[in-house]
């Protein structure tokens, strides 16, 4: 069974680029060879979000197998709100049997903020637990209730962190939590205040918490002042300074504004010591990627079969 | 205490349909306390459902959950056709039981199990999980208000104390985590929680509880 792909390139000490592919709310499975076509090449490996913002789309897990298929690395995101230990171990499994070497646990978007605000959760586990059962069965062959777990697991697991919900003292602590439960990579909420990241990553530092996992910050392309200004006011765990968005407002193209502020990001946090890559959730904006990546001088991307000693 | 909220009238109305005899019976215990079916509302119900029609009257027991309160009902349910129970889910169930022949018709939601926070305020408490760990989160529990279960909180969505859930809500991990600030006690949160047993919440099946001790 192969090694995670993005695992060797981190080890490897490059810095890290990876993306998010949303699947499709439907079955057309050519939207998502189309956003590998677009990505290839350009990032190490690709987030297929679980659900995501809790409305109903194509399952990770099928997603990620066409993924893969394309030619690009997946992380398989799971969150924990739609499946309880027993549905959790079993996908687990597959996918590891299918070869997909990386995981990322996440408790999800409460489903009463999407589309099916009706329905019930289910919770049985957080995303803690997710990682240190998923550890288990690959370390200790173990599962949940303690019998064997059969066959080979090789997968790389990961978590998301915010740096900036409350208590934001306990934030750095808390990614301590999640390392010690088993992530080996961490994809962190989208960063516009470089400088709350930037005290994060101080505290983070100061736990050696950088040492024990990989971190990747969070972006996100924003192509409007207005699309900013909806992220402040809706999306908790993101904090965005109103200078950045008179800086979008007053912009000539906004688009193109936008698009700078992310290679700014990029640029800056790339400099913060203990920061290891770059996640790019260019959100239903997967096409500007290569443009990203390329102008934040992340290219060439290292290659299979070629030395990854950087 | 158990808290329920009255259900909307035209409800009730579609609920009795034919019935012709009402008997409106209030429930003095927990949903006296939250307003919602104790004897004053018993009467307040009675007196709509006469204006809509209905030959209706009210009581209030002590408690629709214990038979020894409501035994004595029998003759006031048989000379009607239909009750509107304003207790809890319970009490329509143990007046169901009992009253096996008759309507017995819910007037209320069974809402949760919480406490008053001040005046006309109530907030859910407990979820019954069967298996108490609140101490260990600052006398928070987590199960209950946060929104997500978590046991490893508090995830990304609190803000400025608030759950992005519910807005108005507090976020259950800025209060333990502020309470065990308090308490000199966070290093308690620095150790992962195991997954809950469920098996002894709802999720194990109807739960029962036995005192041989006290058997007649």
């Amino acid at each position: 069974m192969a090694m995670s792909w993005l695992k060797q390139v981190l080890h490897s000490g490059h810095f890290a680029v990876t993306a998010e592919v949303g699947p499709p709310k439907g079955t057309d499975t050519q939207v998502i060879k189309k956003k590998c076509d677009m990505l290839r090449g350009y990032v190490d490996a690709v987030n297929i979000t679980d659900n995501q913002t809790a409305i109903v789309r194509m399952s990770s897990f099928a997603s990620c197998l066409i993924v893969r298929n394309q030619g690009i690395e997946p992380v398989m995101q799971m969150v924990t709100r739609d499946r309880n230990r027993i549905a959790l171990q079993s996908d687990f499994l597959g996918a590891c049997g299918l070869g997909i070497s990386n995981i990322l646990c996440l408790s999800g978007d409460h489903q009463s903020l999407g589309n099916h605000p009706q329905s019930k959760n289910v919770y049985d586990i957080d995303s803690i637990q997710l990682l240190q059962i998923f550890k288990n069965m690959r370390d200790q062959k173990i599962f949940q209730n303690g019998e064997e777990v059969k066959g080979e697991i090789n997968v790389f697991l990961g978590a998301g962190e915010s740096p900036y919900a409350d208590p934001l003292e306990f934030r750095a602590l808390r990614l301590a939590k999640k390392i010690a439960a088993g992530a080996e990579f961490i994809q962190t909420q989208a960063i516009f205040d470089v400088d709350i990241f930037n005290r994060w990553m101080e505290e983070v530092r100061h736990l050696g918490l950088h040492k024990k996992s990989y971190i990747l910050a969070g972006v996100i392309p924003v192509k409007s002042a207005k699309a900013l200004q909806y992220m402040k006011n809706e999306v908790p765990g993101v904090v965005i300074p109103d200078k950045l968005i008179r800086r979008m407002e007053t912009a000539t193209d906004q688009k193109s504004e936008g698009i700078e502020v992310c290679i700014e990001t990029i640029q800056k946090v790339a400099k913060i010591e203990g920061v290891s890559g770059v996640h790019i959730m260019a959100i239903a904006w997967e096409s500007i990627v290569p443009e990203i990546v390329q102008r934040s001088g992340l290219l060439p991307r290292p290659v299979k079969g070629e030395s990854t000693s950087s | 205490m158990i808290i329920g909220e009255r259900k909307p009238i035209p409800e009730i109305l579609t609920m009795l349909g034919a019935s012709k005899k009402v008997l409106v019976l209030g429930c003095g215990t927990c949903v006296t306390v939250c307003l919602s079916g104790g004897d004053q509302e018993a009467q307040e119900m009675a007196a709509l459902l006469r204006i809509k029609g209905y030959d209706t009257k009210s009581l209030t027991v002590e408690r629709q959950c214990e038979l020894e309160f409501i035994n004595p009902l029998r003759e006031s349910i048989q000379s009607v056709d239909t009750v509107v129970s304003l207790a809890c889910g319970i009490g329509v169930q143990a007046l169901s039981d009992l009253y096996f022949e008759k309507n017995i018709f819910p007037g209320l939601n069974t809402t949760f199990m919480g406490m008053p926070v001040k005046q006309g305020y109530w907030e859910e408490r407990c979820l019954g999980c069967g298996n108490c760990i609140v101490h260990l989160f600052g006398g928070t529990c987590p199960i209950t208000r946060c929104a997500k279960s978590l046991l490893n909180g508090p995830c990304g969505g609190s803000k400025e104390g608030k759950c992005e859930v519910k807005p108005d809500r507090d976020c259950a991990w800025q209060l333990i985590y502020d309470r065990l600030k308090k308490l000199n006690h966070l290093d308690w949160l620095l150790s992962i929680q195991p997954p809950i047993d469920w098996s002894t919440s709802r999720y194990g099946g109807q739960r029962k509880m036995t005192r041989e001790d006290i058997w007649l």
